[in-house]
């Protein structure tokens, strides 16, 4: 594998390999002394963030570091990028200043893949860390990690994705990804929040979140993203959250083995209530932690083999 | 099977170096050298702790285990210790997937590990292994068992349990058959 840039054709095999891989990892780093692999040892990886970001940026960096590699991370502000760089220009200055990996998360739709494209007859690697509205693999695979961990496989299994489909790029990696691993996946969210053309997806579509629960073996909530929304998708938060938020009574509802997972940021009170995302069914922190072994994985399949330059 | 013979060339060319009856005996043997050597027996005995190699060299720790608690009433802890993470050669080929790493409960501190692996030949995978542990704590002393032992050094690394010596040349195959993963045992060379 020389990129990550979307679950789309990423296809079972390699996924359950990546996945079995940050198992392992898991395993290998559990109650040792030094939390450290030689394995990226003289390897560079570069994260470079245009857009916020707390714990994608920082478990890229821990996974990095905690496999040897060196890490230097890039932000739009205090580089070149606010002297009006362009995307491309820094990324080949990235590649020419000795990067192995570039980890780009970047506000526009298919960034990384132009990215990629640019970089197409150098050995670099590009990830995906997010683009715009469209993919964030890493963050699909440590939902599958911890989807794994909780409920053994992920064959025949059903999990929700409740709220704002629309601009999420972690439900349409999540949804790649999931139904390749067997997963029946029903998005859920009032129609202004669904993208056109969700018909095609692979997917079952419902309005009403209290129908859905009972039978989900995991319930995966999204933020509402206000800094992406430019006109009036519903009348209110209050009513939003009313209508979608996952709140004591709708955990209730749920099977007793379901799983409720979050990408973060979360914003208690809105799409999540406090009591829930606290509750023994949440496996929010236990996403972060996976979080760092599946950026570990990634890490190891793109740079730990000989070099592809197609 | 009952027509194998030991030392036998098969029409493709393989010779049986080692039969499963062979195996067990060898197996048995270096069981009763481990007890010796360690002192296991006496009781001022250390702990030692068997670290099998994936994937052939965790069974055969499982199985010296076995034999030391029945020749010597000790029962000592086994783990094993995937080493492909401390490769020198992980970016020869594409991309190779992890073995099990498990540590006995108490871990490796202070312990006498014996490392446990199928074949010796370069000395890399031991060398990896000395890395590996390293990481994972200090154990007091570690030493190295290995069923068969090729030749073919390309590192200062020895053997204290050889269950064979068995000179080759270079291109030959040494392959260690288990019945955990191959069906039968025997050690046969290609």
């Amino acid at each position: 594998m020389k990129h990550l840039l979307s679950t789309d054709g990423l296809g079972r095999d390699q996924a359950t390999a990546i996945l079995d891989t940050a198992d392992r990892l898991k395993q290998a780093l559990l109650g040792r002394e030094v939390r450290k692999l030689p394995t990226l040892r003289g390897r560079t990886v570069i994260t470079m963030f245009y857009e916020n970001s707390t714990r994608t940026r920082v478990s890229f960096e821990i996974a990095g570091k905690w496999m040897s590699a060196d890490v230097i991370n890039v932000s739009s502000s205090g580089s070149s990028v606010g002297k009006g760089e362009s995307l491309r220009d820094t990324a080949l200055t990235l590649q020419a200043a000795g990067a192995d990996c570039v980890i780009v998360r970047h506000p526009a739709s298919g960034a990384a893949h132009r990215l990629a494209g640019w970089l197409k007859h150098t050995s670099t690697s590009v990830v995906n860390a997010g683009d715009g509205m469209h993919e964030h693999p890493t963050q699909a695979l440590l939902d599958a990690a911890t989807l794994r961990d909780r409920l053994g496989s992920l064959d025949g299994r059903r999990v929700a994705i409740v709220g704002d489909v629309l601009h999420s790029r972690v439900a349409r990696s999540n949804v790649h990804l999931l139904t390749a691993l067997g997963a029946e996946v029903t998005l859920v969210a009032p129609p202004t929040l669904l993208p056109t053309g969700v018909e095609k997806w692979p997917v079952s579509v419902s309005h009403e979140i209290d129908a859905e629960l009972a039978g989900q073996d995991a319930v995966m909530m999204l933020r509402v993203q206000a800094e992406r929304m430019t006109g009036g998708f519903f009348p209110s938060s209050r009513e939003y959250s009313i209508a979608y938020g996952l709140n004591e009574r709708r955990l209730k509802l749920l099977p007793e083995h379901a799983v409720v997972l979050h990408p973060g940021p979360m914003l208690r009170g809105m799409e999540i209530a406090s009591v829930v995302a606290d509750s023994p069914q949440a496996a929010i922190t236990e996403q972060v932690r996976n979080g760092v072994h599946v950026r570990m994985a990634v890490l190891y399949h793109l740079l730990a083999h000989e070099e592809e330059t197609a | 099977m009952a027509s194998r013979q030991r030392g036998a060339t098969d029409p493709a060319g393989d010779r049986e170096i080692l039969s499963a009856g062979d195996v067990a005996r060898t197996v048995a043997r270096m069981a009763h050298q481990i007890i010796e050597k360690t002192a296991l027996d006496a009781p001022s005995a250390p702990d030692v702790v068997l670290m099998g190699i994936p994937s052939r060299g965790a069974p055969l720790a499982r199985r010296l285990a076995a034999k030391i608690a029945e020749f010597s009433g000790r029962q000592v802890l086994e783990g094993t210790l995937d080493i492909t993470l401390y490769r020198d050669d992980l970016r020869r080929g594409p991309t190779r997937p992890l073995e099990t790493t498990k540590l006995p409960e108490g871990g490796i501190d202070d312990k006498l590990v014996v490392l446990v692996d199928d074949v010796l030949f370069s000395g890399r995978t031991i060398r990896a292994a000395l890395d590996a542990l390293r990481d994972h704590g200090r154990p007091r002393s570690v030493q190295l068992a290995v069923l068969v032992d090729r030749g073919h050094r390309e590192l200062p690394i020895r053997a204290d349990y050889v269950g064979k010596n068995l000179p080759t040349a270079k291109t030959e195959d040494v392959v260690v058959l288990l019945e955990e993963f191959d069906g039968r045992d025997g050690v046969v060379l290609k």
